[in-house]
C-alpha cells in the first residue's frame, strides 16, 4: 500500500509534466486541427535554454539558490513563446488553406530543424543541469509515504500553471475568443474575432507552456540530451489524445492518467516496456475510442 | 516548363533501356565507395516505391514504414542464423512476414484517416523497434542486434563486392518498377487513386475502399521487407536502429518531396535525401535540418513535389 501511494505521488509528478506539455498539443489542434509536432522540440529547447540560464546565473551570482529559477523560467517561456508564434508564421500560416498532409510535413520539418538545431549547437552528448538550486530534501507524508522538496515544487508550479490556463479559457474574452475559433473560424470571423491574433495567442501560450515544462524536466531530472524533444513529446502527445484531443481539460486529466500508468507499469511489470505500455495504449484509444475520455468531437472518420 | 515534363513523364522505350544502360555502368568507373553508396541508393529507391503504393497512390499517410523494413531484414537475419538457411531463400519468407505484420496493423486502423493515422502507424514503429530493443522472445539481440549471418551465396556464386550487391539490388529495383508501373494503371490502382481523393465517391461507385486500402498496405509493407532483406543480404549486422522514427521520415520524405504518388518523384527523393548527402558529408551532420528546411520550404512554395505525377499536380494547382 505505502508502496503503492509513492508510485502515485511519482506518477502525478511525471504526468503533470505531461499535462504541461499536451496542453500546448491540444491547444493547436484545438484552433487549426494540426498536430504541431514542432511542439515537443519547443519544450526541448525550454531545457536548453533553461540550462543555459541557469549555468549563466550560477556562474555570475557564483552561488545557487532557488531564487534563481524564477528569472530563468521568465526568459525560457518569452523565449519559446516567441519561437512558437515564428514557426507559426513561417511554417503554419501559408498553409492554412492547403488541406491536410501540407501542414503536417511542415510540422514535421520545423521539428527536424529545432532538433538538429539543438544537436549541432550543444552536442549530442547529455547535459547536465546545476545541482543545488532546490534543497534536496523529502518531507514524510501520512502513512510513511515521502515527498521530496523538488516534487513539492513540481506539483505546485504545474497545477498552479494549469489552473491559469484553466481560468484564461474559460473566463476571459479572449478564451471565449479561443474556444469559438476552435469551433469555425468562418463564423467567428463574422461575428468579429480575430481569428489570427487568437491563432497566434495560441502559439503563444501553448510553446510557453511547454518551455516552461522543458526547464521544470531539466531541473526534475538533472540531465537530458537532445532526443527529449521527441521521447517526451510524442507520450504527451498520447496523452493529449487520451483526454480527447482539443479537449483542455482533457489534456490535464490524460497526462495524470498516463504518467500513473507508466509509473505504475514501470514498478509492477516491467522498466523497460513502460514505452510500450504507453504506445499501446495510444493505439487502443485510437481504435476503439478515438474521441478519448472527454473529448466530443469526432476523430476524422467519414 | 509544363510540356517538357510532360514529355519527360512519358519516358519512351528507348530512353527506358539507355537509363538502364547508364545504370548498370555508372559503377564501373567508381570506387567502392561511391558503389556502396549506389548500393544505398538503391535499397532507398526500393523503399520508395513500396511506401509510394501506401502513401502516393492510396493517400494513407504511414509514417512507420521502417519498421517493416526491420522486420524484413531481421527475419532474413533469424532464419539464417537459428536455421541455416540460405539468405536468398528467406527472401520470400521476409516479403510474406513484412506483409503479414501490414496486414495485422492496419486492418483495425483502416477507418482512421488523416493525422489519426500517421500518429497510429509511428505509434506502431515504435513499438516495434523498442520490442527489438528489449530482446522480444529473447532471440532479437537486444540493443545490439544480430551478427554473424552468412554471406550470399547466389546459383553458387558469392556476393562480395559493393559491386555485386549494387547489381542484387539494381535487379529488384527494375523489378519493382515493373512492378509499380503496372499496379498504377491496372484496376486496383485506379481503385486506390480513386480512394485517396474522394473515399465516399470511391465507396458510391462500388469501390472496396477496405479491400483497397488494405492491399495497398499489405503490398507497401511486404516489399519493405524485400529492401530490409536486401540490407541483410550485404550488411550481416541487423540492428533495432533500423526501426528508428527518422529512417520512417526519410522514407516519407523521399515519396512526399519527390511528388507523392510519381515513380520519377521517388527518384528524384532518394537522390536528395540519401545520395547527396551521401556525397558531400557535411550535409550530413546538418541533414535533418536540411531535411525540415526543404520539408517546409517545399509545402509552402510546391506542395506537388518536384516532379510530380499529373493527377496530383491537377488536384493541387487546378486544371491547366
Amino acid at each position: 500500500m505505502q508502496q503503492l501511494l509513492q508510485q502515485l505521488i511519482n506518477g502525478i509528478t511525471i504526468g503533470s509534466f505531461y499535462a504541461l506539455v499536451a496542453l500546448g498539443y491540444t491547444m493547436v489542434y484545438g484552433v487549426l486541427k494540426l498536430i504541431n509536432f514542432a511542439h515537443g522540440d519547443l519544450f526541448m529547447w525550454g531545457a536548453y535554454i533553461g540550462l543555459t540560464g541557469l549555468s549563466a546565473l550560477v556562474a555570475l551570482m557564483s552561488q545557487g539558490g532557488p531564487i534563481l529559477i524564477f528569472p530563468v523560467s521568465i526568459i525560457v517561456i518569452v523565449t519559446i513563446a516567441l519561437v512558437g508564434v515564428l514557426i507559426e508564421r513561417v511554417a503554419y500560416r501559408p498553409l492554412r488553406s492547403a488541406g491536410r498532409l501540407a501542414p503536417v510535413i511542415s510540422a514535421l520539418g520545423a521539428a527536424f530543424i529545432l532538433e538538429s538545431l539543438a544537436r549541432n549547437i550543444y552536442g549530442a552528448s547529455w547535459k547536465t543541469y546545476p545541482t543545488g538550486l532546490v534543497p534536496a530534501g523529502r518531507v514524510a507524508l501520512v502513512g510513511g509515504v515521502r515527498i521530496s522538496v523538488m516534487q513539492v515544487l513540481v506539483l505546485v508550479v504545474s497545477f498552479l500553471l494549469m489552473a491559469l490556463l484553466y481560468l484564461f479559457v474559460y473566463r476571459t474574452r479572449i478564451g471565449t475568443a479561443m474556444r469559438a475559433v476552435s469551433l469555425d473560424h468562418e463564423v467567428s470571423r463574422l461575428m468579429g474575432v480575430d481569428v489570427d491574433g487568437i491563432i497566434a495567442t495560441v502559439f503563444l501560450i501553448g510553446p510557453g507552456l511547454g518551455g516552461m515544462a522543458g526547464l521544470i524536466v531539466g531541473l526534475y531530472y538533472g540531465s537530458f540530451d537532445f532526443t527529449l524533444g521527441w521521447t517526451f513529446g510524442l507520450k504527451a502527445f498520447i496523452s493529449a489524445i487520451l483526454g480527447g484531443i482539443g479537449n483542455i481539460p482533457g489534456a490535464m486529466l490524460g497526462g495524470m492518467i498516463l504518467g500513473i500508468i507508466e509509473t505504475l507499469g514501470a514498478g509492477y511489470v516491467s522498466p523497460q516496456w513502460k514505452d510500450v505500455i504507453a504506445y499501446v495504449i495510444l493505439i487502443v484509444i485510437l481504435i476503439f475510442r478515438p474521441t478519448g475520455l472527454l473529448g466530443e468531437r469526432v476523430a476524422e472518420k467519414l | 516548363m509544363g510540356n517538357l515534363m510532360e514529355r519527360l513523364r512519358r519516358i519512351p522505350l528507348a530512353w527506358q533501356i539507355g537509363l538502364l544502360a547508364l545504370a548498370i555502368l555508372l559503377p564501373l568507373p567508381l570506387n567502392d565507395y561511391y558503389r556502396a553508396v549506389l548500393w544505398r541508393t538503391g535499397i532507398y529507391a526500393i523503399l520508395g516505391l513500396s511506401l509510394n503504393i501506401i502513401v502516393g497512390y492510396a493517400g494513407l499517410f504511414q509514417l512507420g514504414h521502417a519498421a517493416f523494413y526491420a522486420l524484413g531484414a531481421y527475419t532474413s537475419a533469424l532464419l539464417n542464423l537459428y536455421f541455416n538457411i540460405p539468405l536468398v531463400l528467406t527472401w520470400p519468407i521476409s516479403i510474406l512476414v513484412a506483409a503479414f505484420f501490414g496486414y495485422l496493423i492496419s486492418r483495425p486502423i483502416l477507418h482512421l484517416r488523416g493525422d489519426y493515422l500517421c500518429i497510429v502507424t509511428i505509434a506502431f514503429g515504435e513499438v516495434v523497434r523498442l520490442a527489438l530493443v528489449n530482446n522480444i522472445f529473447g532471440i532479437t539481440g537486444g540493443a545490439n542486434g544480430l551478427s554473424g549471418i552468412d554471406q550470399t551465396v547466389l546459383f553458387g556464386l558469392t556476393l562480395r563486392t559493393p559491386l555485386h550487391h549494387y547489381y542484387l539490388v539494381l535487379f529488384f529495383l527494375v523489378l519493382t518498377l515493373f512492378a509499380v508501373r503496372r499496379l498504377e494503371n491496372s484496376r486496383l490502382g485506379r481503385a486506390w487513386m480513386y480512394v485517396r481523393e474522394d473515399e465516399t465517391a470511391a465507396e458510391a461507385m462500388g469501390v472496396d475502399t477496405t479491400w483497397a486500402k488494405l492491399l495497398a498496405f499489405v503490398m507497401g509493407s511486404g516489399w519493405a521487407g524485400l529492401a530490409g532483406a536486401l540490407y541483410v543480404a550485404r550488411i550481416p549486422v541487423v540492428s533495432p536502429d533500423l526501426a528508428r522514427f527518422i529512417e520512417s521520415v526519410v522514407m516519407f520524405c523521399i515519396v512526399v518531396l519527390g511528388g507523392t504518388g510519381s515513380i520519377p518523384g521517388v527518384f528524384v527523393g532518394t537522390l536528395g535525401m540519401i545520395t547527396l548527402p551521401e556525397i558531400f558529408r557535411f550535409l550530413k551532420t546538418w541533414r535533418d535540418a536540411w531535411m525540415g528546411v526543404a520539408m517546409v520550404a517545399m509545402m509552402i512554395a510546391r506542395p506537388e513535389g518536384l516532379w510530380p505525377s499529373r493527377r496530383i499536380r491537377m488536384e493541387i494547382r487546378g486544371e491547366e
